[in-house]
């Protein structure tokens, strides 16, 4: 006999004006679980508010453009520039920054933010925990 | 619907119980409330006291000078005399770090410094029993141009930390900097300061091109070995030397000159017999993690086997006297476990390994960092956070 391992439940942590396009929501959703709602380009992403590095409060840093290096033909550097495409969230204890739109570093992929399947209905946000 | 956070982003205004929140649940996961931790290395803002320390200084000219600076140039109340150097305010990454650019939070009026409080908020945060408290621009004091203001300056900010600092609160210790610039005021500092129950052990601020070898400092070891006192050398960035002045980004300085300026004074020490000279004198690496010390272990034995005729004071290997000293352990590269374990090994951490936080610093560990290690026993976690530290403090 196999056991099935058990479905998440859904539940409803934010109204969707909670959530600006490009801002982030962190919420309580449990004394020892806090989730940080974030919306880029109308999709929702959900991350715990632990960084994996030393447990940081994640969710709550500076959120900003990754950086790139522009190189020329010839690869010569050209500076540092802001990607629009590519958001991060950047972990206020130690400087970890993560993609939002995958909660990877950036860097180092197996650092990963924990996420959470999120849907939007009715004016409503819930996470599946 | 649940709450959310009273926070939504934590800025340089956060309380330090808020930022530090998430260290809580290592004391519940840990059990850290029952250990006993001693924190080697933190930091406070010597920069918003600085008319208050300028006050201190006893050159009255030189005071006189810095109180003109300060009524005539805008932002002199933070810098007059001093040596800041730019490249520390690349240190929060471009406000990626707030807690690094500074601790702006409120801070209610009780008599005390601001800056009694903000230790206390973080040792309260992160269950630590006993917190050496250390200055942050001061630690490059020995890179100012003119030495006679080195001295002043560090003397003056001696005695208003002894002052004004040390007496908010009992868990607070320090070591402190010696105006190395002049070994007759060290002398002094150490005689007029040692017997203090807060003083724990004196610091040489290890950015500063001195051969700490040279006759001319050794009464000062002599007079630290005779009390018995610990001494330290804090290590510091320099974005000005030769190697570090090629660089272009502050994280390339950051993990070098961290390093490179205690590997030197180690060296000069060891090579000139220093351990063989003072053997009651115990030392102690601050803030330069803890890679190198295998590197230094294997190099330096590799170079005094071939060359036994330049370290004739010797009867050891290098890396057996590097046994024999102390390190602190902030910043822990925990990058490869294998290569942490092995270094662990190297250097016998479980007897010279020294908790740090480093707080409020862009790279501080947390007590859970030590806990986390997996190589580790109870009895080796429980040296590396305090028992150690209370060994060599005699705390």
């Amino acid at each position: 006999m196999t056991l099935s391992a058990p479905r998440p439940t859904s539940s409803v942590v934010a109204r969707s004006s909670d959530v600006a396009e490009g801002g982030r929501y962190v919420v309580a959703v449990r004394d020892d679980l806090h989730i940080g709602l974030f919306r880029f380009r109308g999709r929702l992403y959900a991350y715990e508010n632990t960084c994996p590095h030393q447990g940081g409060p994640v969710c709550q840093g500076r959120l900003v453009d990754g950086v790139r290096e522009r190189l020329d033909a010839h690869r010569h550097s050209l500076g540092l520039a802001f990607d629009e495409d590519d958001p991060h969230i950047v972990c206020p204890w130690h400087g970890f920054e993560y993609r939002i739109t995958t909660g990877e570093h950036p860097g180092a992929p197996r650092f990963r933010l924990r996420s959470f399947a999120v849907t939007e209905e009715n004016g409503e946000i819930s996470v599946a925990l | 619907m649940p709450e959310p956070l009273p926070s939504q982003e934590i800025t340089t205004r956060t309380h330090t119980a808020e930022i530090l929140a998430n260290a809580r649940r290592d004391t519940e996961r840990y059990g850290l409330d029952e250990i006993f931790i001693v924190d080697v290395d933190s930091h406070h803002a010597e920069l918003n006291s600085w008319r208050d320390i300028i006050g201190y200084v006893e050159d009255p000219v030189l005071r006189d000078t810095a109180e003109q600076m300060m009524v005539h140039r805008p932002q002199a109340g933070q810098l007059a005399l001093s040596n800041y150097k730019a490249g520390l305010a690349f240190q929060d990454a471009g406000s990626r770090i707030p807690h690094q650019s500074g601790l702006a939070e409120p801070v209610p009026v009780d008599g005390n410094p601001r800056d009694v409080e903000l230790v206390r908020r973080a040792m309260d945060a992160m269950s630590i029993d006993v917190q050496v408290v250390f200055p942050q621009p001061m630690l490059e004091i020995g890179l100012h141009p003119e030495p006679g203001i080195a001295v002043q300056l560090m003397k003056a900010y001696n005695r208003w930390f002894v002052e004004q600092i040390l007496p908010g609160d009992p868990r607070i210790k320090t070591m402190l900097g010696l105006p190395f610039e002049d070994p007759a005021a060290c002398v002094e500092t150490i005689r007029e300061f040692g017997d203090h129950p807060d003083v724990i052990g004196f610091l040489v601020t290890s950015q500063r091109h001195a051969g700490v070898h040279r006759n001319e400092y050794l009464r000062i070891y002599a007079e630290l070995e005779e009390r018995g006192l610990p001494l330290g050398f804090h290590a510091g960035p320099s974005w000005q030397d030769s190697m570090t002045a090629t660089m272009n980004r502050f994280l390339s300085v950051h993990a070098m000159s961290f390093v490179t300026c205690n590997m030197t004074h180690l060296t000069n020490w060891i090579v000139n017999g220093l351990p063989e000279r003072f053997p009651g004198l115990r030392t102690i690496w601050i803030e330069s993690g803890l890679a190198w010390i295998p590197f230094m272990m294997q190099r330096l034995d590799h170079e005094y086997l071939m060359r036994q005729s330049e370290a004739p004071l010797l009867k050891q290997l290098p890396s057996d006297y590097m046994r024999q000293m102390y390190y602190t352990s902030q910043p822990m590269e925990i990058t490869d476990l294998k290569l942490l374990e092995a270094t662990f090994h190297a250097m016998d951490a479980e007897n010279t390994l020294l908790y740090s936080s480093d707080w409020p610093h862009w790279d501080f560990d947390v007590p859970g960092r030590v806990m986390s290690i997996p190589f580790l026993d109870d009895t080796a976690k429980r040296n590396i956070l305090g028992g150690n530290a209370r060994k060599v403090f005699g705390l």
